[in-house]
């Protein structure tokens, strides 16, 4: 499982994670630091090195040691020593720094103990994690590229094809569209010059998992990419990044030199008769971009904006030339299922959803990352079991999957399968990933209007119902989180979002009313609060909550009056401090910072609190807070 | 309409530099997105004058180059602060608080979202999604990245980074 040094077996590895998570967390320092105690120690034996993202960026930096398969989490540079003596002189692990499971609170030494990992089942991850992204060598020793080799020796281009299409493999991207069937209509069409592109403009807000497979094993995407090319008979290709993403445009465009420089990539590859050039192109920042007519307009250095189709790229794309486009994963897929074959992929999954799907498990949930699991596998599974629940002892209430494309599934979906023909018929979709946890503090209606106010930003204006409608149903939105809502407009919002949807140009549009309509159709009793009671059950819309302190438990400590950034709170020493709702913003500063041994601030929506006017003294016959409406 | 910068920048003040990148480049269409971003990279914003000469050598309108620089969110048309604070609005960190922690730099910077403070110290930008979610809320000042953050984060955050400058 390592890339350590073959016939060395007493030698140990750190794989420190170099993911963007684990850098933020000063991950780089903490490999330097490790590297200069090992030498300073000398300890022979020992090797320090880095690799990609492990997916479990909830317990970052995590450090990996390896044969033994160790895992420390939440590592720091003051930590290196201790693990340097104890556990790489003297043999004996640092236990402070093992996962605690979230349940049980056990601590639990070994990787593959984690339950977030051993119920994964990692394909397009399979190296993620396991290797040093910027050596090929540690690609090509876990069989990398061999699956290249075979194509271009063994398979007439044709043969690739069928091969995909026996898998099942459906495109990762979101729509679900068949990339044997995509390669084949490419293939069809006889042209001199042809486009392979591969989409990593991954834009939907909450999803992570392309830039993690490209900066954890960019070797992969570039083969899958090379396959590609050769099937349908491209001999240039682009990979359009968004520049948000620098490490991953940095360890792609390293891969792509290393690739050349080994000859799997440019003139002749393996002494073929094939050959491909790979460009990088960043992306400049457009959501829409994601889209394919959008992204090709982009490389060829315009406005981001789709066109309608027909014709699609297939036979007209990339400066009119017949072109195939697929999302990073899918094209991460392609060298498994050419070197271990299609039964056995399409041995995976469920009957019309092959293979796995990688998920950007966040929100609040208490095992974050990046996860890949069978499809059909149960939403219950992914929240409960590799999730580990909701942390602080919270009540689930939504998952939202599919980004702002997608919708927000109630309680009652849980035990649902996940594959794109179940996430399509609850109103969401299986998108390119996304997972957000949603629990009993999020309001939906909020969360309607986030998406929308995203999708609104990014509408690229070309068409009139996606440019204008979202726009009204923002409007709307946002006027019902301000409590000024009235009762038409949830019917307003189906209209509007079923126009919307029949009318747009492209998926952007088409999709953009599904947080919406999701969340009017499992939660229209949030909607029916926030208009007729004015009232957000959540807790969450900050013109319908108010902050009281409740004279029978105020100290007259004054913590909340010094914290108070709005200067909203009148008191003074052992008096019962009073909130003016005037001027207060809402902010919940004085709830966070009222000592847990008083407990005398509450937040309430729809209610009045009766206090008193004016502070008073705390006496010892304290008086009641009464409620009133 | 974007307003493009007053600045008092001149041919002569950009003629160099853009010289340079020209010299990479052919002279195509396509080679706008690419141009304009190694544009921004030198002058941290987009000229008026150099997207002028821009338009010039890639043979095609102004309005062309002006149309892509406001189409795309990377590009700035006004000059931007020492440090770009980035902070993420994406669905992790939106549900995890990114809107109070928004709220506090405003607060404490002075300024709103999209905005340089008058000492051109801080511009202070919202991003989509940087990808770190599993660290919601995160926000970046330049290249560094801050993850879980809280309001009561900010000020070391911001007082970490003025020193660092």
């Amino acid at each position: 499982m390592t890339a350590a040094k073959p016939g060395k077996k007493d030698r140990r590895t750190v794989f420190v994670c170099q993911g963007t998570g684990c850098v933020s967390g000063k991950s780089i320092e903490i490999t330097e630091a490790l590297a200069k105690a090992v030498k300073e120690q000398g300890l022979d034996g020992v090797d320090i090195d880095f690799t990609g993202c492990h997916g479990f960026c909830e317990q970052g930096p995590v450090a990996i040691i390896e044969p033994e398969g160790i895992f420390y989490t939440h590592v720091t540079v003051a930590d290196v020593p201790e693990i340097v003596t104890s556990h790489l002189r003297d043999g004996k692990p640092v236990e402070r720094l093992f996962y605690k499971d979230p349940v049980s609170g056990q601590a639990i030494p070994l990787y593959k103990d984690i339950k977030f990992y051993s119920m994964q089942q990692r394909i397009i991850l399979r190296n993620c994690g396991h290797i040093n992204p910027e050596r090929i060598g540690d690609y090509t020793a876990r069989g990398g590229y061999e699956a290249l080799k075979k194509v271009l020796k063994e398979m007439a281009p044709q043969q690739v094809i069928d091969t995909l299409k026996a898998s099942g493999l459906r495109g990762r991207g979101g729509a679900g569209f068949s990339t044997g069937q995509k390669w084949q209509f490419c293939y069809d069409v006889k042209a001199e010059q042809k486009y392979m592109i591969c989409n990593a403009d991954e834009g939907d807000p909450g999803a992570f998992m392309d830039r993690s497979t490209m900066e954890g094993d960019p070797h992969t995407v570039i083969e899958g990419m090379t396959i590609a090319a050769y099937a349908i008979g491209a001999s240039e290709g682009y990979i359009y990044i968004r520049a948000e993403y620098p490490l991953a445009v940095k360890r792609v465009r390293l891969a792509i030199e290393q690739a050349e420089k080994t000859g799997y990539l440019g003139k002749n590859i393996l002494g073929s008769d094939f050959s491909l050039t790979i460009h990088v192109k960043e992306g400049a920042g457009a959501f829409v971009c994601g889209e394919e007519t959008a992204l090709m307009a982009s490389i060829e250095g315009k406005r981001g904006m789709p066109r309608s189709r027909p014709p699609f790229p297939a036979t007209s794309g990339l400066w009119g030339k017949p072109t195939t486009i697929n999302n990073v994963k899918s094209l991460a897929t392609v060298p498994v299922i050419i070197a271990r074959g299609a039964d056995w992929y399409a041995g995976i999954g469920t009957e019309k959803s092959k293979g796995t799907c990688v998920f950007a498990l966040t929100g609040k949930i208490a095992n974050s990352g990046l996860i890949e699991v069978p499809m059909g596998i149960k939403l219950r599974d992914i929240i409960y079991e590799i999730g580990g629940g909701i942390p602080g002892g919270k009540k689930f209430k939504a998952v939202q999957t599919g980004g702002p494309s997608g919708g927000c599934l109630p309680e009652d979906y849980l035990d649902k399968s996940v594959d794109y023909e179940s996430l399509t018929e609850a109103g969401s979709m299986m998108g390119s990933g996304g997972m957000v946890v949603m629990d009993e503090d999020t309001c939906m209606v909020d969360i309607a209007r986030y998406f929308l106010s995203f999708t609104q930003s990014e509408s690229c204006g070309k068409c009139v119902p996606c440019r204008v409608g979202t726009k009204q149903m923002l409007d709307i939105l946002e006027r019902i989180c301000r409590g000024e809502g009235v009762k038409e407009d949830i019917d307003t919002l189906e209209t509007l979002g079923n126009q919307i949807k029949a009318g747009s140009l492209c998926a952007l549009g088409q999709t953009a009313p599904n947080p919406v309509l999701t969340t009017l159709r499992y939660f229209k009793d949030e909607y029916e609060a926030h208009i007729e009671e004015k009232r957000c059950p959540a807790l969450s819309c900050a013109s319908l909550i108010s902050f009281y302190i409740l004279p029978d438990k105020c100290q007259g400590c004054g913590i909340c009056a010094r914290e108070c950034p709005a200067d909203a709170i009148a008191g003074g020493k052992r008096l019962i401090h009073v909130i003016d709702q005037d001027k207060c913003v809402k902010c919940g500063t004085c709830l966070e910072v009222c000592p847990a041994r008083f407990g005398a601030v509450t937040k309430v929506s729809g209610e009045t609190i009766e206090v008193p006017k004016e502070p008073v003294p705390v006496t010892a016959e304290k008086p009641k807070a009464g409620t009133a409406t | 309409m974007v307003p493009l910068a007053k600045d008092t920048l001149t041919k002569a003040d950009v003629q160099e530099k853009l010289e340079d990148i020209f010299s990479r480049y052919k002279g195509e269409r396509q080679e706008l997105i690419p141009v304009l971003q190694e544009t921004q990279a030198k002058f941290r914003y987009l000229p008026a004058v150099a997207m002028r000469e821009i338009s010039k050598f890639l043979q095609i309108p102004e309005s062309s180059v002006y149309g892509v620089s406001t189409f795309y969110a990377q590009f700035k048309l006004t000059p931007l602060g020492k440090k770009v604070i980035r902070v993420c609005r994406g669905t992790a960190c939106h549900v995890r608080g990114s809107a109070k922690v928004l709220a506090e730099i405003e607060k404490q910077l002075g300024i709103k979202a999209g905005e340089t403070t008058e000492d051109m110290e801080y511009t202070l930008e919202t991003v989509a999604c940087i990808g770190a979610c599993a660290l919601a809320p995160t926000m970046t000042i330049d290249s560094e990245t801050y993850g879980k953050m809280t309001t009561k984060k900010v000020a070391e955050v911001l007082g970490d980074s003025s020193k660092a400058g």
